[in-house]
């Protein structure tokens, strides 16, 4: 099919042009919508919905949960949901038309598969926990915030990454 | 004037529909870019692929400079804009969980939905995980509820906090962005390419 063009799977975009889209797409939702992008306030709506359904009465009692079924809307509809379900179709599209698209498990040749699973898991775990204290992730928290020159934004942004690179050395077997 | 939804220039029946197409450009973007690769987001910590920075600092003065402009010609209303809330401790411990998260696992959220979309496993496996830690937060909320409001400092600019004029540091935080990248591509001419 010429639809998988196979040629082009490491083909990716020039970083700076990358950049200038991601910038202006970000321009665009802050001037229809007059807040920035996220990634993890979708999946958190989702959790908060399923926990409602699962366990009402747990629901109701915890501080937590219940700030959000105060609110008319159902946190399913949220905003933030929808725009979850568009990154998953984007990113399809954008695989599928450079024939990345294929079950594959991708990792250093130095580690085995069974390791990069177990740690795949508890970088997202912990990135998971990690963006509830700081009230949104490299997207809700560093990328939107930093936009519009949030104090937050920038301090987040730069212990994500400094972190990183401070902890680069002791796991680099992970990865090179 | 921006926000369209904010003045209900655009009524919020749209909102969803603008949602679904905000999230479709950011995750084709995301992934044209590279970004659902672990083994090429995690280049930018070990020299060999600094796509990541580049992208994301590039994409942070874009939107800076353009915003500013906007605000300054009246097509934005710049103080309606969604400032995002600093309290302080909450946001270096949550800084700091999510470096940890981000060298183990090598995506940040967006991009390991991006990952999810084109079929990686380990994409799959990440997001899973990151269900579980946003979960594992609601159950020890009770006992953190009060570290988690502290150093409360509202929605603050970075430059009212610092008392300097917007212009002045967008104008710095552009000199840091070019040194960044120049230092960046000597970096990678020294560093051993890496296959993935």
């Amino acid at each position: 099919m010429s639809f998988w063009n196979e040629n082009k799977r490491h083909t990716y975009w020039n970083p700076y042009f990358g950049g200038l889209m991601l910038g202006l797409l970000l321009i665009l939702t802050f001037y229809i919508t007059g807040r920035g992008l996220g990634a993890t306030g979708g999946t958190k709506s989702a959790i908060v919905t399923t926990v409602e359904k699962v366990a009402p009465s747990y629901a109701k009692s915890s501080d937590y949960y219940a700030g959000y079924y105060n609110e008319k809307e159902n946190p399913m509809k949220n905003w933030l949901v929808f725009e979850t379900i568009g990154i998953l179709v984007g990113g399809f599209l954008s695989g599928a038309l450079s024939g990345r698209v294929r079950w594959r498990l991708q990792h250093s040749p130095k580690i085995t598969s069974k390791k990069r699973i177990i740690f795949a898991a508890l970088g997202g775990f912990l990135f998971g926990l990690g963006s509830q204290f700081a009230r949104g992730c490299t997207s809700g928290a560093a990328l939107s915030g930093a936009s519009v020159l949030s104090l937050g934004g920038f301090v987040t942004m730069i212990f994500i990454f400094g972190t990183a690179y401070i902890l680069a050395y002791p796991f680099r077997k992970l990865w090179i | 004037m921006g926000p369209l939804t904010y003045y209900d220039i655009i009524s919020p029946e749209w909102n969803y529909v603008i949602a679904l197409i905000i999230g479709f450009f950011f995750g084709y973007i995301l992934e044209a870019s590279g970004f659902s690769s672990s083994r090429k987001l995690a280049g930018v910590f070990y020299g060999y692929d600094f796509a990541v920075i580049r992208v994301f600092i590039t994409a942070v003065l874009v939107a800076i400079i353009g915003l500013l402009y906007m605000g300054y010609f009246g097509l934005i209303d710049y103080k309606v804009l969604f400032i995002h809330p600093t309290f302080m401790t909450s946001a270096i411990v949550g800084g700091i969980i999510m470096g940890f998260g981000f060298i183990m696992g090598g995506f940040c959220p967006g991009t390991s939905l991006t990952a999810v979309a084109i079929g990686k496993l380990d994409g799959w496996v990440f997001t899973g995980g990151l269900i579980l830690g946003i979960f594992f937060f609601s159950l020890i909320f009770p006992f953190i509820e009060k570290w988690y409001y502290a150093g409360d400092m509202g929605h603050v600019k970075i430059t009212d906090y610092y008392g300097i004029s917007d212009g002045v540091f967008t104008f710095w935080f552009a000199v840091i962005s070019v040194i960044i990248f120049v230092a960046s591509s000597l970096i990678k001419r020294r560093v051993k390419p890496i296959r993935y």
